[in-house]
């Protein structure tokens, strides 16, 4: 956003911040009179879904905090015992739980909606890779909150994730002790991960403050594809336009995360977590949360232990590369017809592989994880660059008004 | 300035680097307690030992007690257990190591029971070689806690330890 503020203060009030503080200026410029594509779908909800997870989650965490003890012969007990005698307990403890599948699931939509309209190209390559440093602040804060239970599925993933630490030449062990604070995971290591869990949202938080400045900036992709070129005929202001939409797809949301937490709240953990953690048992089958499985599958399907690790932050790192790995001039995947058809094969492998990384690692599961993550990669270094020099991509419309029109603008213009 | 780039450094030069110079000193001694502290505590590094009596464990039997809040298995090996691991070749092996370089005496193997690969608890008594298992992503250990197959790298640590009598040893 640039120019001169649409703002004019109504009161005496209003009048008397602005000259000192302009932050209702600020803040009607950025959420009511910011301009939005016409033509955005329900797809570009899931940012303001996002934000509203986020708060959700702090509001919850915070509460529970009140309840919970970060200590290792204790925090089972206090876990169980918000499940029982905590006030609103067990709706506090579930909403939060199941409130980290639903964040992860926004994301996810977020991320392949910016995958399909190519919303990490030219000039949107920093705000995308922002988005890449909020996801794995929300995989770290994920894996966190997770061990806080102290469950066997707690602890075990507590192990498993900070030894492919250990995985480092020469300092790897050395590193992990310092992670964890012991020799194995313990209470130093439950303590300083609620900490830790604590802390990041707020990092989150404001990382988010520069995604949305950086958005802000650049202005919004949109399913055209196409830059906004005069505001008055391709654009329509934030309110109510985008509130209202924003408003009903996260409603329609909401319904998901209620049921969720409501009728199926258990639906995504595992049972085990229900066992208190116990440091000489390791649970006959070890599945992170839903939302890590194509990561670990990744992970296992390479047999050697520094390979595999590297490939698994190399999964993640990649996606930061997009923008110079898919150089075709056209943004959105409407108009290029190969793009679409590897862009589904993709999905396909990325679900594939959170099915794999539930299975047991043996026989065709193995290999088939193979494939895919090998895939996987192809797409990244191969498919995106091959096709952005030798697509033939469908004429694209001359502006945001043109593509409203095209779709069928003549009979209700 | 302009006049004279090539003289000697001034005494405002040097003022300058050697307050920059203190400043990074001063920084990082402030910021090395700050990482520090995340490192194994004393109580931690307390807990060093561990005896155990061994006289109860029979032939063919695996024990397993917490040493540094990992679990250490003590398996009594039987004679054809120790025959044959004593001939197995180490082009055989992964993370080639004899037998006899991994026990103290040979009917008993003493080894920290922790998956080299990702930490897991591998199990007794399964897997193709009849030494262990780990059930979370399926590396297979012999009798001497060798690395058979699976994605593991190395075998399984000894931990030091000495026999202090016939039935007592200690970890550590």
């Amino acid at each position: 956003m640039s120019g001169p503020s649409k703002y004019t203060p109504k009161s005496a009030f209003a009048r008397w911040l602005e000259r000192r503080l302009p932050i209702l200026s600020f803040m009607y410029d950025s959420f009511v009179a910011y301009p939005t594509p016409k033509n955005l779908n329900y797809l570009w909800t899931f940012g303001m879904i996002l934000s509203f997870m986020l708060v959700a989650q702090i509001a919850t965490g915070v509460v529970l905090a009140m309840h919970y003890t970060p200590e290792a012969t204790l925090a089972f007990a206090s876990v169980e015992n918000i499940m029982r005698d905590v006030n609103w307990g067990t709706v506090l403890r579930y909403a939060h739980a199941n409130g980290a599948s639903m964040f992860f699931l926004a994301a996810y939509i977020h991320i392949f909606r910016g995958m399909y309209y190519g919303s990490y190209k030219e000039p949107r390559e920093l705000l995308w890779i922002l988005g890449v440093v909020i996801f794995l602040a929300m995989m770290a804060t994920g894996f966190l909150g997770y061990v806080l239970p102290w469950g066997q599925m707690s602890f075990w993933a507590a192990t498993v994730i900070t030894n492919l630490f250990s995985a480092i030449p020469y300092v790897g062990t050395a590193v992990r002790e310092w992670l964890i604070g012991g020799y194995s995971v313990d209470n130093p290591t439950l303590n300083r991960f609620f900490a830790l869990h604590y802390l990041l949202p707020f990092v989150i938080a404001a990382i988010i403050g520069l995604h949305v400045w950086a958005l802000h900036v650049t202005g919004q992709n949109n399913p055209a594809g196409v830059e906004v070129k005069d505001e008055a005929k391709d654009t329509v202001p934030f309110t109510p336009y985008a509130t209202m939409k924003d408003a009903f797809g996260l409603g329609a949301f909401l319904v998901l995360y209620a049921w969720m937490t409501f009728f199926v709240p258990n639906y995504l953990g595992h049972p085990d977590n229900y066992i208190e953690a116990n440091p000489l048992v390791t649970p006959p089958h070890i599945v992170p949360e839903w939302y890590f499985l194509p990561f670990y599958a990744i992970l296992r399907a390479i047999p050697n232990k520094l390979l595999g690790v590297i490939a698994l932050f190399l999964s993640i790192a990649i996606a930061a590369m997009l923008p110079w790995l898919d150089r075709s001039k056209v943004k959105s995947g409407s108009h290029r017809p190969l793009f679409r058809k590897f862009y589904w094969v993709f999905v396909a492998v990325c679900v594939g592989l959170g099915y794999l990384g539930a299975q047991p690692a043996e026989g065709v599961y193995l290999w088939s994880a193979r494939i895919l993550a090998f895939y996987y990669f192809l797409h990244y270094v191969i498919v995106l660059p091959f096709l952005a020099k030798y697509e033939k991509t469908e004429p694209v419309p001359d502006s945001i008004a043109d593509a409203v029109a095209a779709k069928g603008g003549a009979s209700h213009a | 300035m302009s006049t004279n780039d090539k003289a000697e450094p001034s005494r405002r030069d040097i003022l300058y680097v050697a307050t920059g110079a203190a400043a990074a000193v001063a920084t990082g001694a402030a910021v090395w307690p700050l990482i520090a502290q995340m490192n194994p505590d004393a109580s931690t590094l307390a807990l060093a030992s561990t005896e155990v009596d061994i006289a109860a464990v029979p032939e063919g039997q695996i024990v397993t007690v917490k040493w540094r809040g990992k679990p250490v298995f003590i398996r009594h090996r039987t004679q054809k257990e120790i025959e044959r691991e004593q001939a197995t070749p180490l082009t055989d092996l992964p993370d080639p190591e004899p037998d006899s370089k991994r026990v103290k005496k040979p009917e008993w193997l003493v080894v920290v029971g922790v998956c080299t690969h990702l930490g897991c608890i591998p199990t007794g008594h399964e897997g193709e070689f009849d030494g262990w298992f780990c059930p979370c992503h399926g590396s297979t250990y012999d009798v001497s806690g060798r690395i058979r197959s699976g994605p593991a790298p190395t075998n399984l640590e000894v931990p030091d330890y000495a026999f202090l009598s016939d039935t007592k040893i200690k970890i550590g």
